[in-house]
């Protein structure tokens, strides 16, 4: 919170060492002012329910520690980066780090693979790990198909969580009407969501850039209140339970029964293989994802995709169909969701709309674009820290021993959620993983840093 | 045909508010090409701001209508300025140190902030629905029919409609009239040459921010005053609709965020009216739709021009 920086970096930099330090002490109370003026009407008096309407509670010690705590940290925080910058310009050590993981970055990938296979192996592996994982595996997994339409073809798509409620819908009421399996409803849920991306698809073929953000915002919205809203067919507000579980090739993951998975193999009875089970499923799914993306890149149309988002009028020179390259690039990026959506109602066994809500549609946004845009290995990076932070923010409790007692870190963890996206944004706006190495190239393929790609207009 | 009138005095009333709220939105857009995310949340914060205003000066005591507009008056100029703190100390955090950088970087962090700001106040100011009772009351029955239905004109919604117009008086004053209005329209253009031509474009930025937010902070007071109950949840929705509003209207156009802001409450009022209320946002969010596939660039939005 440095307001008025550059003014007090030019008069620190001009005067001597009492001047830096009275520069320091006014800029570091202007932003005490400013904090002051923040919290005046939000901290200082808190809206109680009282006998007749609203009553107010004032709370002057909480705002007094606040302003403290902006006034001291605004000065350390420049003395820090007055020494910070002085031992970055001695010796520059940035760099050096950054091209050696760069050169890393294939036995990372290679690494990261061996280590979610073996997973399930770990001695450390219990329940709560697995399901953390699988959850993570969900969000890489529609991360990776976001990054086709985001990364790859340059459409800023907001309402992609539709696609997965379209996969999650699709699997239960087929499961439930028709009776089909997992198996069965796994590629039509697929098919049904690439045909809903075909459907957003045209509407929004001539729009670019904040046009095409809000029709698919809107879009993610008009699924959701339609489900929310057709009683008869969605179950509304209440979602539709008891969904059927996926088999491993007939064999069911039950106690009892004909044929269950535990009978056929031999061994005892437990409740973790199902979610090991669930676990390899995602997985598998996941890795697909990643393979037909990286596959689908050297085809003419992943070119094409690419192309579209360097240059679109350069593209429809060269007589590339922008129609048949966007439409594609809704339809595959949906149906992936459209997957993910499938496997999630069969993990959950029940759905409901608000699972499908824009916070989610941010989220996966949010990984993608820190992942550092179209890069897979960044994607699988940054949703490992982002859905893997978002729950390691749920028992922050050695914050009560900092905020006493009364501090509930669990309401405060999407206001941390939310600074640190704010945080990890201005700290590297370019995600991740920065540099990429180009599908095609004359001669040696090498990296480009990502400020050479563009982001495309759509 | 009273049932009609009826609605569209709601529309036009519910539209205000929103247009308000989507001036930010276009503003914004216009000079730095990104979405405010947290636009919406500013308007929720501008909303509470006003209601511990009230809640403060309602001990005074509203004993007869001088004081009651004096008091609104006051709660009006402080929501104002402490809500323009807020915006100011948004674009500084999550904005400035984003600029020039690729376009969807911003968009990340008002994402974030948006999460911030909306969480932030469910703990501070608590989650449950805060009720205010209404403040200004009375109105005028401008119509009646055969069956006993009468045409409502509260004095709230004449307030709103009001407030609106002279607001928006004052706003296209300050764009087209002062320096620091021809300093937004230069940044809009071209903010390299404007900045090689002695405008201040941080302070510029800075200031169409505060102005958004100031923009808000009314729409908040207005949107407390007229439906007596807001919640830290109020920000996200009217947020999308003013957003809507101010792409329907063709987004950095300001004539046309007000333009988009009253279809769109014009559209949500009939729709509910008429057909179902559970689906008034779709039928918002596909009008949207349906115009921006014959007019891509919005109703009053020049058609962009990109040079090869």
């Amino acid at each position: 919170m440095s307001v008025e920086a550059d003014k007090g970096h030019v008069e620190i930099a001009a005067g001597g060492r009492g001047v830096q330090l009275a520069g320091r002490l006014k800029k570091a109370a202007i932003t005490a002012f400013v904090v002051l003026l923040l919290c005046i009407p939000m901290v200082a008096f808190r809206t109680v329910d009282a006998q007749d309407g609203l009553a107010l509670v004032t709370r002057w010690d909480m705002v007094a520690t606040l302003v403290a705590i902006a006034f001291a940290g605004q000065f350390l925080w420049d003395v820090l980066r007055e020494s910070a910058t002085a031992s970055t310009a001695a010796g520059q050590v940035g760099k050096p780090v950054g091209r050696a993981l760069g050169s890393l970055l294939p036995y990372l990938g290679a690494g990261m693979i061996v280590f979610a296979v073996a997973l399930p192996f770990m001695p450390f592996s219990d329940r709560y790990i697995m399901d953390l994982a699988v959850l993570v595996l969900t969000y890489v997994m529609l991360a990776w198909g976001l990054n086709i339409v985001v990364g790859l073809a340059g459409l800023l798509d907001l309402g992609y969580v539709a696609f997965y409620a379209v996969g999650a819908y699709s699997y239960a009421l087929l499961a439930q009407h028709y009776g089909f399996s997992f198996w069965i409803c796994l590629p039509l849920a697929g098919m049904l969501a690439a045909f809903w991306g075909i459907i957003l698809g045209f509407p929004v073929l001539r729009l670019r850039g904040d046009y095409l953000a809000i029709v698919t915002l809107a879009f993610g919205e008009i699924i959701r209140i339609v489900l929310l809203n057709w009683y008869e067919f969605t179950g509304g507000p209440d979602g539709l339970s008891s969904i059927p579980r996926p088999d491993f090739f007939g064999l069911e993951f039950k106690r009892f029964g004909e044929n269950t998975f535990h009978g056929f193999f031999g061994i005892e009875y437990s409740s973790l293989h199902r979610i090991v089970f669930l676990y390899y499923l995602i997985l598998i799914l996941a890795l697909i994802t990643n393979v037909v993306t990286i596959r689908l890149r050297r085809l003419p149309i992943g070119r094409a995709w690419e192309a579209m988002r360097e240059d679109e009028i350069a593209c429809k020179s060269l007589g590339i169909s922008v129609v048949k390259t966007k439409l594609t690039a809704f339809a595959i990026g949906a149906m992936f969701g459209g997957f993910a959506g499938s496997f999630f109602a069969t993990k959950q066994g029940f759905i409901s709309p608000e699972s499908f809500t824009f916070l989610e549609s941010a989220i996966i946004l949010a990984i993608v674009v820190l992942g550092g845009m179209g890069s897979q290995i960044g994607v699988a990076i940054a949703a490992v820290a982002l859905i893997g932070g978002l729950e390691w923010l749920r028992d922050l409790d050695f914050l009560k021993q900092i905020f006493g007692q009364d501090f509930d870190p669990k309401q405060w963890r999407m206001v941390f959620f939310g600074a640190l996206m704010v945080l990890v944004m201005v700290w590297r706006p370019r995600g991740f993983i920065g540099s990429r190495k180009p599908t095609v190239a004359l001669g040696e393929r090498k990296a480009i840093g990502s400020d050479l790609v563009k982001e495309g207009h759509g | 045909m009273e049932y009609f009138v009826q609605q569209l005095i709601n529309g036009i009333t519910l539209g205000s508010i929103y247009g308000l709220i989507a001036i930010g939105y276009s503003m914004v857009y216009g000079i730095i090409g990104m979405i405010n995310f947290a636009h919406g949340d500013i308007f929720m914060v501008g909303a509470f701001i006003s209601l511990i205003f009230i809640l403060l000066l309602a001990a005074v005591g509203a004993s007869s209508i001088a004081l009651l507009v004096l008091i609104l008056l006051v709660v009006l100029a402080l929501a104002l300025a402490l809500t323009s703190v807020w915006g100011f100390v948004v674009e500084r955090i999550a904005y400035r140190p984003l600029r020039g950088s690729f376009r969807l970087a911003p968009l990340i962090s008002a994402i974030g902030m948006s999460l911030f700001l909306q969480n932030l106040v469910q703990i501070i100011q608590g989650a449950r629905v805060k009720p205010l009772p209404p403040l200004v009351p009375g109105g005028y029955t401008i119509m009646e029919s055969a069956n006993g239905f009468t045409v409502q004109l509260s004095n709230m919604q004449i307030l709103i409609v009001v407030a609106t117009v002279a607001l928006m008086a004052i706003f296209t004053y300050i764009i087209t009239q002062t320096s620091l209005g021809r300093a937004q329209r230069a940044c809009e253009q071209d903010r390299t040459m404007a900045a090689l031509t002695g405008v201040n474009v941080d302070l510029t930025i800075s200031l169409t921010f505060v102005i958004g937010a100031a923009l808000a902070s009314v729409a908040g007071m207005m949107f407390l005053l007229y439906y007596g109950v807001i919640d830290f949840y109020i920000g996200f929705l009217a947020g999308i609709k003013a957003f809507t509003a101010a792409v329907l209207g063709g987004i950095g156009s300001l004539p046309g965020a007000m333009l988009g802001g009253l279809i769109i409450g014009l559209i949500e009022v009939f729709w509910s009216a008429y057909f179902s209320v559970e689906y008034k946002d779709v039928a918002a969010f596909s009008i949207l739709a349906i115009v921006l596939i014959f007019m891509p660039s919005g109703l009053l939005g020049k058609p962009e021009i990109e040079k090869v």
